[in-house]
């Protein structure tokens, strides 16, 4: 039994028009993926912006209304359950967000922001609370006379670090990291990154990481969903997806990446030609008439492709 | 190889009025660029790379900036010039392309109007010249239906479009050098891969130099011929560009190429980044003596650095600032959650 399953998830937003604002259409935003997720693992979810991936991770927390499909934690089927409050997913899942600029009441102290989920689900007295909270600092590797600072008084990997206390304030299973180092510095972004692995160790998380960088996911994941038009395209491990993938669009978006070695400036360049020839002449085959990507299928053991 | 150079800057001090004091954001940088090159600046936020360039431009506030030392262009002094002469030069010598397309284009006017426009101050084209150049432009920054974007408006454009619609307005005049600060910072990567190989050929068609500011050292790995690694306002490194990823020197270039993540290298074993500890120190609290990387290699002992820094020459066209990379070594940070936090 998965941590988390998900089987055929679709979220469609409708399209109105018309003096009655009748729905004419659908913005399918994700098209019908399924994953799981065991414990203490990392799965990876990339894709370009409006690939669906962000929708993906609303769509499991339950910020964004499913369509269809099915969403089980620990077995038990929670689709319709998500919007009720204090179940036992609600402390089971937390989420990291992009922005630690936006996603951190300026109006509230440090105290006030990471205690907020425990005040939810916990009784605390406000001693204990604020024993709990200053361990949650240490945590992060934020000094405990921060409690009582405001958002603003932090930098950008700070305030990403007060986002993780509180994701991590009730001890979840799963964590949503949404671009969780997207917006900060390289020097700051390894900070992040090699905390997020220590948390994962200590706590047995396990993360879906929604990122654009094939390189900081690289780092972070051991398995990977490649994403595009709201569908998967390729899942496999690491090493499928950089060395062997299989599917055009990820054979694109890896040649895409800028390589870190000057010296290798003209192979790439040839790579990339031969990638663009390739794709030009045999897009077709990989996507239906419609252009939808076609259903994942079996290629060996874990390695997945969206092939006819 | 005999360049010829293109831009000189010397000594150059930018600094901002803050609370009635002025602190330099960009503190006594030098180098010389030269015709047909890709010069790359990198670092990180708050390094003063930006402010760099916009100096360059003389595009900074003057109510609330101080520039000092020389920036001469093709042998002229522009921080001399008055506004009418400079006016000359932007967008007709030194082309610009900033890093957000949507704040930097005009909402209300069509993409047309807006290549249009430095061609009607620069260029003694009319109005039938001024359109087939426009499209004439779309067409080269590989934009498909040029009658269609030219008509349309920024926000009618995906974000790979409007950045080429910004590099059409920067390259309209032809100039010998653009400014591309962060020019594809907000992309895709298989957008960002098409902008720089858009660049790249421009850049051969037209012989033009070019400067280029960015953080992301794989950007910087595919476009430059030299690259200056900035600091805390200072050049800390300059080298080309095999040279400074084959062998960086400075301990804060050193420590940048560490922490990058790679898709392309082997994972470590022990998956854990070097890190460098602390942050970029802010222009308010910015220790302005001595080696400004110090406080955040505090392993490496104190009689490493030199009192007043100095550039060592380590290779031709290799230079590093302050004698501490002699004895700079990365070092494993520990790790953040000990186990007595765990219950």
């Amino acid at each position: 039994m998965s941590l988390l399953e998900v089987e055929n998830l679709k979220v469609y937003y409708p399209i109105r028009g018309g003096i009655l604002g009748q729905v004419h259409n659908y913005v399918k935003a994700v098209d019908g993926i399924s994953f799981s997720i065991e414990d203490g693992k990392t799965l990876g979810l990339v894709g370009e912006s409006g690939s669906g991936k962000s929708t993906t991770g609303k769509a499991v927390i339950g910020l964004a209304k499913i369509t269809a499909g099915q969403i089980r934690y620990q077995g038990e089927d929670i689709t319709n359950y998500v919007g009720k409050n204090r179940s036992p997913y609600r402390r089971g899942v937390q989420m990291i967000f992009q922005d630690a600029y936006s996603s951190l009441n300026p109006k509230k102290r440090v105290i006030d922001i990471v205690a907020e989920p425990i005040r939810n689900f916990e009784h605390l007295t406000s001693k204990q609370e604020r024993k709990r909270v200053e361990e949650l600092l240490d945590i992060v590797g934020l000094a405990p006379e921060n409690v009582l600072k405001y958002p603003h008084e932090f930098s950008g990997g700070q305030r990403q670090r007060i986002g993780i206390a509180r994701a991590l304030a009730l001890r979840p299973k799963l964590i949503i990291a949404d671009e969780p180092v997207s917006a900060l510095d390289l020097s700051v972004q390894a900070q992040v990154l090699n905390f997020m692995k220590d948390i994962q160790q200590h706590f047995n998380l396990a993360f879906l990481f929604i990122s654009h960088d094939l390189g900081v996911v690289e780092h972070m994941c051991s398995d990977i969903a490649i994403m595009h038009k709201g569908r998967f395209v390729e899942v496999g491990s690491k090493n499928q997806i950089y060395h062997q993938p299989l599917h055009i669009y990820t054979k694109r978006l890896i040649a895409a990446i800028p390589n870190k070695n000057p010296s290798m400036r003209e192979e790439m360049q040839r790579v990339r030609e031969r990638v663009a020839m390739e794709y030009s002449l045999k897009r077709n085959q990989y996507y239906t008439k419609e252009n939808r990507v076609y259903d994942l299928k079996k290629i060996s053991d874990n390695h997945y492709v969206a092939l006819p | 190889m005999a360049e010829k150079e293109l831009l000189r800057i010397s000594n150059l001090v930018a600094s901002f009025s803050i609370n009635g004091g002025y602190y330099a954001a960009v503190d006594g940088v030098s180098l010389q660029i030269n015709e047909n090159e890709v010069f790359a600046i990198v670092g990180e936020s708050g390094c003063g790379k930006s402010a760099l360039a916009l100096s360059i431009l003389n595009l900074h506030n003057k109510a609330n900036t101080k520039i000092e030392g020389s920036i001469y262009f093709k042998g002229r002094d522009i921080l001399s010039l008055g506004l009418e002469e400079l006016n000359k030069i932007r967008g007709r010598d030194i082309g610009m392309i900033f890093q957000d397309p949507l704040t930097a284009l005009n909402p209300l006017m069509i993409i047309g109007a807006q290549i249009e426009e430095s061609l009607f101050y620069h260029t003694g084209m009319n109005i039938g010249e001024r359109k087939k150049r426009s499209l004439e432009l779309l067409t080269q920054v590989g934009i498909q239906s040029p009658e269609l974007t030219y008509h349309q408006f920024p926000h009618e454009l995906s974000g790979g479009m409007r950045q080429r619609a910004m590099i059409a307005i920067a390259l309209s005049c032809k100039p010998s050098l653009v400014i591309a600060d962060e020019p594809t910072t907000a992309l895709d990567v298989t957008i960002q891969a098409q902008i720089l190989d858009l660049l790249r050929r421009l850049q051969k068609e037209m012989k033009s130099g070019i400067i280029l500011i960015t953080h992301d050292l794989g950007v910087v790995a595919e476009m430059a011929d030299r690259v200056a690694v900035m600091y805390a306002g200072q050049i800390v490194e300059t080298a080309d560009v095999n040279e400074i990823f084959s062998n960086p020197l400075h301990p804060y270039t050193k420590s940048l190429f560490a922490s990058m993540p790679d898709a392309y290298r082997n994972a470590r074993k022990d998956q854990r980044l070097p890190v460098i500890e602390g942050m970029v120190p802010s222009l308010l609290n910015m220790e302005r003596r001595g080696c400004r990387f110090a406080p955040r290699i505090p392993w490496i002992s104190d009689a490493a650095h030199e009192a007043v820094p100095q550039y060592h020459e380590v290779k031709p066209g290799h230079l590093v600032l302050c004698s501490c990379y002699k004895n700079f070594y990365l070092k494993s940070i520990p790790r953040r959650v000990s186990s007595s936090t765990l219950r």
